[in-house]
C-alpha cells in the first residue's frame, strides 16, 4: 500500500494488519470510538470484545504465549487504560510480547484532568519495555512498526502505544512501514564465539552437569536445540516454571521443575552439581531459595539474551549474551567435534535416577473423602494425553498443575510466573484457545483466582471458545492458607472463602456448560464430557480443603531445609 | 567509589523521566544529575554521578542500556576525565566578614555576581571537591543559600 490518504484510525487498522495481527482483544470507550468505527470495516483484523480490560491484556498475553506471535490488546483512556495495568505488568515480568493500544484524551486536553484522562505512559513506565505517546497522525504507522519490533525481539516484553483521539481523526498519507531506525536498540542475538567454545569445553569436562532451563528457551523456540544438547552429553534437565515445556517431561533426562515446589531429584541435583548451565533463566528467588547456598559446588554458565540478567544474582564463570536457540546450536556444534565418553557422567546419572525413583512426587488420598487436587490434575493429564495447552491462575492449583501434568512441548504451559497474577487463567486460556484452535485448552484454576476474572466466561461463550475451566475448589485461598498453616500457627486469617457462588449454576447462567464433581470416578467422565461438548465449560471439583503442596523449600531457605519430599521406601529425608 | 556516567540519549520528551524512573525502580541513588543538549541537537548528554559502593555500576549501566532511547553509556575513568560543576552561593558579608569572603572568593577564582550591604553571591566553577572545600570555608561566615548544577564531565582526549 502506498501513500493512500486516510484517517489515523484507518491507518492504525492498516498498520496492525500489516504487522500480521489477526485478532486483538479490547473494550471500547469514548475516545476509542473513531478506532472502533474503523474496526467495523476491518477485513483481516478480528476484534474480541472482553468484559473487563484486564481480561483483554491477559487474553492477548495468553495468545502470545501460545503462538509466539505478538498479542494485541486495546482500551479507551483513563479507567480503561488503568484496567490493563495488571496485564501489562504480568507480561513484563514474564517477558511476553504484547502491544497495548490505549486511547487518550485530545492532545490539547492532556494535563488538564479531562474526563477519563490518566497518564498511562507515566503509570506504566516501570512495567513496559517501551512506550509511546503519539504526537501526530504521520508518525503513527512508524510507531506501530517499531512497537511490534521492540515487543517481539531481544528479550520480548510489552509496549504501550497511547494515542490521543485527535491523532485518530487526523489524516495521513498512509504507507506500510518496513524500516526500523532505532539507534539505541540493537539486541544481541549471536553469542560470542570464544565464550561458546569455553562453554562447550566446560560441558564436555563436567562430571556432574545440570541443564537449568528458563522461559527464554520457550520464547526463543530453542527446544529442539536444547534437546540435542541434552542428548549429546546426557545432561539431566530441570526447568523453571516459565521453562516448562522447553524439554519433554517424558524424557529420561527430565527431572521436572526445580525451586520452591520443585522435585527432590531436581533440587538435589542442582545442590550437588559441578556445572550448572542456565539457559534463558534468571536465578529468581523462587528458584534459588537462599542464594548463597544455591548450587554451592557448581560453576555457572549463564546464557541469556538480556545482558542485565547476567551477573544480577550470580556471577557466572562463563557468561554468554545471545538468543538461546543460536547459542545452544553453536555449543552443540562445538561438542560434536569433541571426544567424550558416556562413562564420565554415568555415576551422576545413576545417582539422579535413583533419587527420581526413591523420591517421586506423591500425595495421599484425603481422609475426608474429598477429591485430592493432585488426582484431578493427573486425570486431566491422562484424559488429554499430555497434549492439552494448560493455563493456570496462581496458588496451590498452579503448583499442582506443574507437578502432576506431564508437559511435552513448548508453549503448552501458560502461567503467570513472575508477577503471580491471580485471575490470569481464564482470560489467558481464551487467548490461548483462539491462538491454538487445534488444541484442547484447559484452565486449571482455584476458586479464589477464578472469581477474580470469571466475567470472561461471557467472552468465551460469546465467541464459542471451548476452554474447560477446572476449578480445584477447596474453599480457601489455598497457598496463603498453606503458609499460615506451616509458618503462622494455623491462624487462617481471611483465607477461608466462606461464601462461594454455585459454580455449576454460574457457568450455566453465562451459557456455558457447568458441572460439579465430588467423586473420584466422576472426574474422567466429567472431563471427557466437557471437552466433547466443544463449548466453554466449568467443572467445580470439590477438593480436600487443607491439602498442602509438597515438597516445599520455604522462602529464603536452603534446599536441605525442604519440607516433605520424603522417600517412598523408608520415609527418610534425601 | 564515585562513578561518573556519561549517558548519550535521544533528545525526546520523557527520556529523562525514563532514566530517573529506572533509578527509582531499581533502588539506585543518584548523587547528581545534569542534562543538556550534546554536539548533536537530536541527542542529549546526561551526566550521572552514583556511589559505586552502594550499587553495582555494572548493573546500573546494563539496565540503562535496556532503555530504547539510551544510545551510549560511558563509565568515565576518574583519572582520565575533565569534570566541572557550577555553584551559586549567597553568603552573609558585613564588615570584616566581607573582606574574608572576598579573599576566599579570590582564592577559588569565584566571581561576585550579586552584592548588597549585607550579603554577597558568589559564582564558581570547579570540580565537586573544590566546591565542597569552598563551602566548608564559607560555612562559618554564614551560608544563606546554595544552588548547584551537578557535575558534568567528558572523557579526556579523543574518546568523548
Amino acid at each position: 500500500m502506498t501513500d493512500k490518504k486516510m484517517k489515523g484510525s484507518h491507518a492504525l487498522v492498516a498498520a496492525l494488519e500489516h504487522e500480521g495481527v489477526e485478532v486483538m482483544f479490547g473494550f471500547p470507550g469514548g475516545v476509542a470510538i473513531p478506532f472502533y468505527d474503523a474496526l467495523y470495516d476491518a477485513k483481516n483484523l478480528r476484534h474480541v470484545l472482553v468484559r473487563h480490560e484486564q481480561g483483554a491484556a491477559h487474553a492477548a498475553d495468553g495468545y502470545a504465549r501460545a503462538t509466539g506471535k505478538v498479542g494485541v490488546c486495546g482500551s479507551t483512556s483513563g479507567p480503561g487504560a488503568t484496567n490493563l495495568v495488571t496485564g501489562i505488568a504480568t507480561a513484563y515480568l514474564d517477558s511476553s510480547p504484547l502491544v497495548a493500544i490505549t486511547w487518550q484524551v485530545r492532545s490539547d486536553l492532556i494535563g488538564t484532568d479531562a474526563f477519563q484522562e490518566a497518564d498511562i505512559t507515566g503509570i506504566t513506565l516501570p512495567i513496559v519495555k517501551h512506550s509511546y505517546l503519539v504526537k501526530s497522525t504521520e508518525e503513527l504507522p512508524r510507531i506501530v512498526h517499531e512497537a511490534f519490533h521492540i515487543a517481539s525481539t531481544g528479550r520480548p516484553g510489552p509496549v504501550v502505544i497511547d494515542i490521543p483521539v485527535d491523532v485518530a481523526l487526523g489524516e495521513v498519507a498512509y504507507r506500510d512501514c518496513d524500516t526500523i531506525d532505532l539507534p539505541g536498540y540493537k539486541p544481541t542475538s549471536r553469542g560470542h564465539v570464544k565464550q561458546i567454545r569455553a562453554a562447550a569445553k566446560a560441558i564436555n569436562e563436567a562430571q556432574r552437569p545440570v541443564l537449568y532451563l528458563g522461559g527464554g528457551v520457550v520464547t526463543s523456540d530453542a527446544a529442539a536445540e536444547v534437546l540435542r544438547l541434552a542428548e549429546l552429553r546426557r545432561l539431566p534437565v530441570t526447568t523453571t516454571l516459565m521453562g516448562i515445556g522447553g524439554f519433554p517431561e517424558t524424557h529420561e533426562l527430565s527431572m521436572g521443575m526445580l525451586g520452591m515446589h520443585g522435585t527432590v531429584a531436581a533440587n538435589y541435583a542442582v545442590h550437588e552439581c559441578d556445572l550448572l548451565i542456565a539457559v534463558g533463566a534468571r536465578f529468581d528467588d523462587r528458584v534459588t531459595g537462599k542464594l548463597k547456598a544455591f548450587a554451592p559446588h557448581a560453576r555457572f554458565i549463564h546464557i541469556d539474551v538480556d545482558p542485565a540478567e547476567i551477573g544480577k544474582n550470580v556471577v557466572p564463570l562463563i557468561p554468554i549474551v545471545g538468543q538461546a536457540r543460536q547459542v545452544i546450536g553453536a555449543v552443540c556444534k562445538e561438542l560434536e567435534a569433541m571426544e567424550w565418553s558416556r562413562e564420565q557422567t554415568q555415576p551422576w546419572l545413576a545417582r539422579i535416577a535413583e533419587r527420581k525413583d526413591e523420591y517421586p512426587l506423591h500425595y495421599e488420598r484425603p481422609k475426608d473423602g474429598k477429591l485430592a487436587p493432585q488426582f484431578v490434575v493427573k486425570e486431566i493429564d491422562r484424559v488429554t494425553g499430555h497434549d492439552a495447552v494448560v493455563c493456570t491462575d496462581v496458588g496451590q492449583h498452579q503448583m499442582w498443575a506443574t507437578q502432576y501434568y506431564t508437559y511435552t512441548f513448548p508453549r503448552q504451559f501458560i502461567s503467570s510466573g513472575g508477577l503471580g497474577t491471580m485471575g490470569f487463567g481464564l482470560p489467558a486460556s481464551i487467548g490461548a484457545s483462539i491462538g491454538r484452535p487445534d488444541k484442547t485448552v484447559i484452565d486449571i484454576s482455584g476458586d479464589g483466582g477464578f472469581q477474580m476474572t470469571m466475567q470472561e466466561l461471557a467472552t468465551a461463550v460469546n465467541y464459542d471458545v471451548p476452554v474447560v475451566v477446572a476449578v480445584l475448589n477447596n474453599g480457601y485461598l489455598g497457598m496463603v492458607r498453606q503458609w499460615q498453616d506451616l509458618f503462622w500457627n494455623k491462624r487462617y486469617s481471611f483465607t477461608c472463602v466462606e461464601v462461594q457462588p454455585d459454580f455449576k449454576a454460574l457457568a450455566e447462567a453465562f451459557g456455558a456448560v457447568g458441572m460439579r464433581v465430588t467423586e473420584e470416578d466422576e472426574v474422567e467422565p466429567a472431563l471427557r464430557d466437557a471437552i466433547a461438548s466443544g463449548r466453554p465449560a466449568v467443572i467445580d471439583f470439590r477438593t480436600s480443603p487443607e491439602e498442602n503442596v509438597f515438597p516445599m523449600v520455604p522462602a529464603g531457605s536452603e534446599i536441605t531445609e525442604m519440607i516433605g519430599g520424603t522417600s517412598r521406601k523408608k520415609g527418610r529425608k534425601p | 567509589m564515585k562513578h561518573t556516567l556519561s549517558v548519550l540519549v535521544e533528545n525526546k520528551p520523557g527520556v529523562l523521566t525514563r532514566v530517573a524512573g529506572l533509578f527509582a525502580r531499581r533502588g539506585f541513588n543518584i548523587e547528581s544529575l545534569a542534562v543538556g543538549l550534546s554536539e548533536d541537537p537530536r541527542l542529549s548528554r546526561i551526566t550521572i554521578v552514583i556511589d559505586g559502593d552502594e550499587h553495582p555500576v555494572d548493573q546500573v549501566t546494563k539496565q540503562l542500556h535496556k532503555l530504547i532511547n539510551v544510545l551510549k553509556i560511558r563509565d568515565l575513568d576518574p583519572e582520565n576525565q575533565v569534570s566541572a560543576e557550577l555553584l551559586l552561593v549567597r553568603v552573609a558579608g558585613e564588615g570584616e566578614k566581607r573582606t574574608e569572603v572576598l579573599q576566599i572568593a579570590e582564592i577559588f577564582n569565584a566571581k561576585i555576581v550579586d552584592v548588597d550591604r549585607r550579603q554577597l553571591t558568589l559564582r564558581v566553577v570547579g570540580t565537586n571537591e573544590k566546591l565542597e572545600a569552598l563551602l566548608e570555608l564559607l560555612q562559618p561566615l554564614g551560608v544563606l543559600e546554595v544552588v548547584r548544577t551537578g557535575t558534568i564531565a567528558l572523557g579526556r582526549g579523543r574518546g568523548g
